[in-house]
């Protein structure tokens, strides 16, 4: 730096030299060469792609016709990228709100309760994780089978706990003579006179459920003035005979066997013997149907289809609040904290009850920061696609999808269609714009 | 001023320099096949050669072995092997700049037909004997592009298997069956034993493609399965319709593991784990020979007591065939040690190096199947190897957009209502048409 500063006022004597004629393009060199790596930076990494982009996506997905925009056409007629555009409409609308409120919630929440750093510490932690990893730990809990989704298992154990108790969870009849169907229970199509024998014949029985005292099924005897009858598994190793009670084929003792009259009223019920027989004593003449009652079959809990297409989204919706709740708690304790409690104390003394206090003072000058909170979660939502690549399993990644992972999808998953895929990064670019300009609005009112 | 400025142009200059290195990394790989003889055999060549595939770890190691016993024949021959996650990309690049390497092994045919059709390999068929003596009509025309012989097969994977709980099969006193509809019947006696028949993969599409490609391959016939591929018939036609009213047979909620919206959300891992949990979710699991490591890595079921393989079943007397994927082996340049190697690697010698160290099928016949480390890679690696027809997984083939998009879309829609066929059948065939034509 030796041309300038003091080294130019040392020569004595002399008549101070010209100012340099280049002095202006000088004076602007030193801010240059200070912006200059960033300039550069920001011009290869963001401003050329960006362009590169815009330009690329006038192009078919080859890069070798000029389409103009039919790439654009595409994103309001194909019909993924239509349920991507009514879902990130969906996100924009509920979740940005969502996690404010609830951000608001805790932290009004955390400055009453006693263990409040305890709290926080759990609400903020789940920020610690990365995106993808809370989706990959959400499509655990997800899972539709109780046996290997977390949410599903506690909700079998509520229904195991209330729930109908039943011998069996499934069934089916071993032969036409019997229909229905597990909530009606199984009927005997031909009619049943006293001293007659009824087979029932059940398949499809899961082998842990076959009840520990069974033993080989009988055919019993006719019994005078009486019913009686076998229920068994009608199955043995090959299949066996459907209908006939075979060596190998196990009664099933527990299953409740029902006397109906001819009008289908139900008049006796009975429990099979550990060898499947059961007996109806004394039964007056006439006609009888006889069934394996619907009270047999405890009702299997299938667990709720939260990864399916109808529940997907929500359920995407939910890790994401999971995930911001605490950015936004934090945020808003910050913001609360700063608030002069003497306001509050003059409301309260002025007689203003809790929920005035909150509704009228503490929510009006929190609103700037509320408003960043939820200008963020906009641009966060607006964006996001590793939760949706991580949570929604293939079959239903079309209904969860948002544009950011159509756009993902189709230029990189292995379909190269950059033409369509530009085109909906450009868009997604136009969707930013009216948030970036509150944000920059408002970082410049901050400043000045 | 100038001091500081100096540094930090030098500094610069560095980082670029640095930068230029990296990317321009390979040229040091480039072959220089010297000193060589005729190409008789007998005759020793010499040279350095490279080769490159997407081989690493263990397999690195063992394709590392094939390479050493190249090196014992001909000791005056260097190769040096270098693994890439992409060989199709690395390849690109390397071609456009003109330095590929000698040999390189691809993941899908489709790859050599684009490198053999702009003119960057170089035809193998003085080899074209050796192989014919080893490989099936259907391996050969794989390799062949506009008439020439381009690629060897050199590592198999055979998809037409379907792998069983042997408990649950020995319960219900069932039989591996042999044909489709023995197939269908088996699956009834199971679950009437109360196992669910069939364990479905549904989250990952290309389990379905899979199956469905092992249907129609069967019950359309290879011309039928090759028309499909290049969208010469429609998917409206037919032969699909057959096909897939079979797979809805199969697909029945009351037939898949968990019913239709659990098997939706079930991975490939998962759909092999849970046939073999205690109690088993289901009693088979229809997919390639690759399940036999998913059931030793993450499972403590054994071979035969524990778990077994068998062949996918026949449709109408479809004979002995194979659907499946493979590895080819290409060249770049023409000279005496990348034709010896070419030739090498088309023994059966330098199959069995690989196959003895396991997680390898070879598409040669003559390779010797005792050298497999077990019984059950025996038996789906000899099927491979003497398919009568053999052919490549249809949705490798196909243009993305529909091959791995929505072609899995779609039949994971198909198992959602696996009754009703002509409706996916037209849907197929829109998305068809639009990917054929715009790739």
């Amino acid at each position: 730096m030796s041309s300038t500063g003091v080294g130019v006022e040392l020569p004595a004597g002399e008549a101070p030299p010209p100012p340099p004629r280049d002095s202006a393009f000088r004076r602007a060199l030193l801010p240059l060469s200070f912006l200059g790596p960033a300039l550069l930076l920001l011009f290869v990494w963001v401003v050329y792609p960006m362009v590169a982009t815009m330009w690329r996506s006038l192009f078919n997905d080859r890069g070798t016709e000029f389409v103009w925009l039919d790439n654009y056409e595409q994103i309001f007629t194909d019909e993924r990228l239509q349920t991507a555009l009514k879902n990130n409409a969906l996100w924009v609308l509920i979740v940005p709100a969502a996690v404010t409120a609830v951000g608001l919630v805790f932290a009004v929440l955390t400055e009453r309760i006693v263990w409040s750093t305890a709290f926080k510490i759990s609400v903020f932690m789940p920020l610690a994780i990365s995106l993808f990893a809370v989706g990959v730990i959400w499509r655990i809990m997800y899972q539709q089978d109780p046996d290997r989704g977390a949410i599903n298992a506690g909700l079998a154990a509520i229904q195991g706990q209330f729930g109908a108790e039943g011998v069996l969870s499934q069934a089916s009849p071993s032969t036409d003579d019997l229909t229905g169907s597990i909530e009606q229970g199984f009927e005997l199509d031909r009619t049943v006179q006293p001293g007659g024998v009824a087979l029932l014949g059940l398949t499809a029985i899961r082998v842990p459920e076959i009840p520990e005292d069974a033993v080989q099924a009988v055919k019993p005897e006719p019994l005078q003035g009486g019913i009686t009858g076998v229920v068994w598994r009608d199955f043995k190793a090959g299949g066996g005979t459907p209908g006939e009670v075979e060596q190998g084929e196990l009664g099933l003792p527990g299953v409740t066997v029902e006397l109906r009259d001819s009008a289908g009223d139900t008049i006796d019920e009975t429990k099979a013997e550990t060898n499947g027989t059961f007996a109806f004593d004394q039964v007056e003449d006439g006609e009888y149907h006889i069934a394996v009652a619907s009270t047999t079959f405890a009702e299997p809990f299938e667990g709720v289809n939260w990864l399916g297409d109808k529940l997907i989204t929500p359920a995407i919706m939910f890790a994401f609040i999971w995930v911001q709740a605490g950015f936004a708690m934090v945020i808003t304790a910050a913001g609360l904290a700063s608030i002069p409690r003497d306001t509050l104390e003059a409301a309260r003394t002025d007689g203003a009850s809790e929920w005035q206090v909150f509704r009228r003072i503490t929510i009006p000058l929190l609103a700037p920061v509320l408003t960043v909170v939820f200008v963020t979660q906009i641009i966060g939502v607006l964006k996001l696609f590793d939760l949706i690549l991580s949570i929604a399993p293939g079959s239903t990644q079309d209904e969860a999808a948002t544009l950011a992972f159509v756009q993902w999808q189709v230029s990189f998953s292995g379909q190269n269609r950059f033409g369509l895929g530009s085109a909906i990064a450009t868009f997604i670019l136009i969707l930013f714009i009216p948030f970036l300009i509150v944000n920059v609005r408002r970082f410049r009112a901050d400043t000045s | 001023m100038t001091k500081q400025r100096f540094i930090l142009l030098a500094l610069l200059v560095g980082v670029l320099a640095f930068l230029a290195a990296g990317c321009g990394g390979d040229d040091d790989e480039a072959a220089d096949t010297g000193g060589t003889t005729e190409e008789g055999g007998g005759e020793a060549v010499s040279g350095n050669i490279s080769v490159l595939a997407v081989w690493t770890g263990a397999e690195g190691e063992s394709f590392q072995a094939v390479l050493d016993g190249f090196k014992e024949e001909n000791p005056d021959v260097t190769v040096s092997y270098k693994s890439a996650a992409e060989p199709a990309t690395v390849l690109s690049t390397a071609v456009e700049g003109g330095n590929p390497p000698d040999i390189a092994a691809l993941p899908q045919p489709g790859f050599m037909t684009d490198f053999a059709q702009r003119g960057a390999l170089k035809p193998i068929d003085f080899a074209e004997d050796k192989i014919k003596e080893g490989f099936s009509d259907s391996w050969l025309d794989l390799g062949t592009v506009d008439g020439k012989l381009y690629g060897l097969f050199f590592k198999g994977a055979n998809k037409s298997t379907v792998w069983y709980n042997a408990a649950a099969f020995e319960d219900a006193g069932v039989e591996p069956p042999a044909d489709w509809d023995a197939f269908l019947e088996a699956g009834d006696t199971l679950k009437a034993s109360g196992v669910t028949p069939y364990s479905i993969g549904g989250a990952d599409g290309w389990t379905l493609t899979d199956l469905f490609e092992n249907i129609y391959l069967r019950s359309a016939g290879p011309e039928k399965y090759d028309q499909l591929t290049k969208h010469e018939i429609p998917w409206t036609d037919p032969s699909v319709n057959e096909a897939l009213t079979e797979m809805g047979k199969v697909l029945q909620s009351g037939n898949i593991a968990g019913g239709t919206s659990s098997a939706l959300q079930t991975d490939f891992p998962t759909s092999v784990t849970q046939v073999f949990a205690d109690p088993p979710k289901a009693a088979q699991v229809l997919e390639g020979d690759f399940v036999g490591g998913v059931i030793a890595d993450e499972t403590t079921a054994e071979p035969d007591t524990g778990f077994n393989v068998y062949a996918f079943p026949e449709i109408n007397d479809s004979g002995p065939v194979v659907m499946g994927g493979g590895d080819v082996m290409v060249m770049f340049k023409d000279n005496p040690a990348a034709r010896a190697l070419i030739e090498y690697l088309a023994t059966p010698e330098a199959a069995e190096i690989w196959a003895a160290k396991g997680g390898f099928s070879s598409p040669n016949k003559n390779v010797d199947t005792s050298v497999y480390p077990d019984e059950l890679t025996k038996k789906t690696a000899s099927e491979l190897a003497n398919a009568e027809v053999f052919r490549f997984d249809m949705s490798d083939l196909m243009p993305g957009a529909f091959g791995s998009d929505a072609l899995f879309t779609l039949l994971q829609d198909f198992l959602k209502t696996p009754d009703d066929v002509e409706a996916i059948q037209k849907k197929l065939e829109t998305a068809a048409a639009s990917a054929f034509k715009s790739s």
